[in-house]
């Protein structure tokens, strides 16, 4: 499977968990959640609202980050997305930097909104196309924000899964660990066991994912691609071709 | 209140608490690099709530010496390499912060109010290494329902990039009304603005809720193309050929330095 398959496979794969939402957020440097979004919104027409941060026109805040914040707090938003250079196996997850705070060694760019994202939106989905045990750690070395919370913190939303270029695994809330739901067709269960950190609940006979189906992916490739380009252009390029683009 | 960008930037002075928008909202590009030509020291960077290639570069060029934000993000040209520097060579402190922390901070400066409760973030490691931030009980609740409380955040001076202001000194931000809570939040603001209007914009209704009365302002210059090389919502997209060269230059001091040398000492718009 070439890069770009796989991208358009996880573009398809991601709007799919999107058909129950109202309101889906998206973070600035997302291409492929972004897409998602953009794409079941056109063929499901759920989300009926999406709002990608930092773009104009796939926006309708008029008070920046501000309104996002409010709307997470009064349950507007359905479904966000967070990455992360580290995520362990309880969901915690480190925007902050590997090492010990603030010597960290790289340093990243921060927290950003996402200690109290985590906390708002339902359905939160770990999106991260790296699976290594660089990434996927037995322990994240600074907490941006926790996977799970006691039961007496204010807590509405939280992580949903973890999609890789590899996998898909369901958050387990009660267990407090992931369990392998599905494996891309480019991999199998001993290259997932060989490059995740973390100890994870699975079965000898965890499904491969499921292909996308073509009709979504033609839409995807025929009719998402130029509102993919009008945010992503960098993306949209490499994913989809100069020519595909501008069609 | 029309001044040039120089005399704009003289009313940053040293050890300044200065807040900036993130990239989406417009940033005062060539101020800020009039501000590094004038030499100003010690700045305390308020990110509202990130910040990007403008703190980066007074960040590199030694004007800050506290960086307060919820991230520092070059976007796809991470990593940022005069941040990460400054963090090894430990030459800034760091006040990290969660995106709506630094809205809330500034919404109980807006409202003359002590501080500001907001949800989430227990169990974030932010909240242990941050300098105030501390976890109070609701007092309206009967059952225990800790939430953490955001002190004010009250910066001197608010410093952006517009399109529009007219001549009595109000400027149109249009949909960015984030901006307007900066503002309001801050002692006083000095904008750029790409084009100055003759007529008043508070007496046209269509643009009235998008703009920010000259009560607020301290200082306007006009400055076309003033977020160059940054992406600006209601002009020029960003100069991605500039923002990649940066990128490339600035992984070493000495890089760095020609950088700064050829884009900003001299090239003085002036």
């Amino acid at each position: 499977m070439t890069e770009t398959t796989l991208k358009k496979e996880l573009i398809c794969f991601i709007a799919n968990l999107l058909k129950d939402c109202n309101h889906v957020a998206v973070g600035a440097s997302s291409p492929i959640p972004g897409a998602a979004a953009l794409l079941a919104r056109e063929a499901f027409g759920s989300p009926r609202h999406v709002n990608i941060l930092g773009s104009v026109k796939n926006n309708f805040f008029t008070n920046g980050s501000q309104e996002l914040f409010d709307c997470a707090a009064q349950g507007r938003i359905d479904a966000f997305f967070l990455g992360g250079g580290q995520i362990d196996g309880q969901a915690n997850i480190n925007l902050m930097g590997r090492g010990a705070y603030p010597d960290n060694t790289p340093r990243w760019p921060g927290t950003f909104g996402s200690a109290y994202l985590y906390f708002l939106i339902p359905k939160v989905i770990l999106f991260r196309e790296e699976h290594s045990r660089r990434v996927l750690v037995d322990r994240v070395d600074f907490i941006s924000a926790p996977g799970v919370s006691d039961e007496n913190i204010y807590r509405t939303g939280g992580p949903y899964g973890l999609l890789t270029n590899k996998a898909f695994f369901r958050f387990q809330k009660e267990k407090r660990n992931f369990l392998l739901e599905s494996i891309h067709s480019n991999s199998s269960l001993e290259d997932i066991l060989d490059n995740t950190g973390f100890e994870f609940e699975y079965s000898q006979n965890t499904p491969l994912t499921a292909a996308p189906n073509p009709q979504l992916l033609e839409l995807l490739e025929t009719h998402v691609v130029d509102k993919v380009k009008d945010v992503y252009p960098h993306f949209a390029q490499e994913t989809f071709g100069i020519d595909a683009a501008c069609s | 209140m029309n001044i040039s960008i120089e005399e704009l930037v003289k009313m940053i002075g040293d050890g300044a608490k200065l807040a900036v928008p993130a990239d989406y909202s417009g940033i005062a590009m060539e101020a800020t690099r009039a501000l590094i030509r004038k030499g100003v020291k010690d700045l305390h960077i308020v990110g509202v709530p990130t910040s990007g290639l403008q703190s980066e570069l007074l960040i590199g060029a030694g004007c800050v010496s506290t960086f307060e934000s919820s991230a520092l993000t070059l976007g796809e040209y991470n990593p940022a390499p005069r941040f990460s520097h400054a963090i090894k060579e430990k030459t800034i402190r760091l006040i990290d912060a969660t995106r709506p922390a630094i809205h809330a901070g500034l919404q109980a400066s807006q409202k003359g109010i002590p501080f500001m409760p907001l949800r989430g973030i227990i169990g974030s490691d932010i909240l242990q290494h941050h300098p105030e931030w501390q976890i109070m009980d609701n007092p309206f609740s009967e059952d225990k329902d800790p939430i953490v409380v955001i002190p004010a955040i009250k910066p001197d001076i608010a410093l952006f990039h517009a399109p529009l202001a007219d001549r009595d000194g109000n400027v149109w931000i249009g949909r960015r009304r984030e901006l307007m809570h900066l503002a309001q939040a801050s002692k006083t603001t000095l904008v750029t603005v790409e084009k100055m209007v003759d007529t008043n914009l508070l007496e046209d209704e269509t643009m009235a809720a998008g703009v920010l009365s000259s009560l607020y302002v301290g200082g306007i210059a006009h400055c076309p193309k003033g977020s160059w090389p940054l992406d600006f919502w209601y002009g020029d997209k960003e100069d991605g050929d500039h923002l990649r060269e940066y990128k490339e230059k600035a992984r070493t001091e000495e890089g760095f330095d020609e950088y700064l040398q050829e884009f900003v000492y001299e090239s003085a718009s002036s």
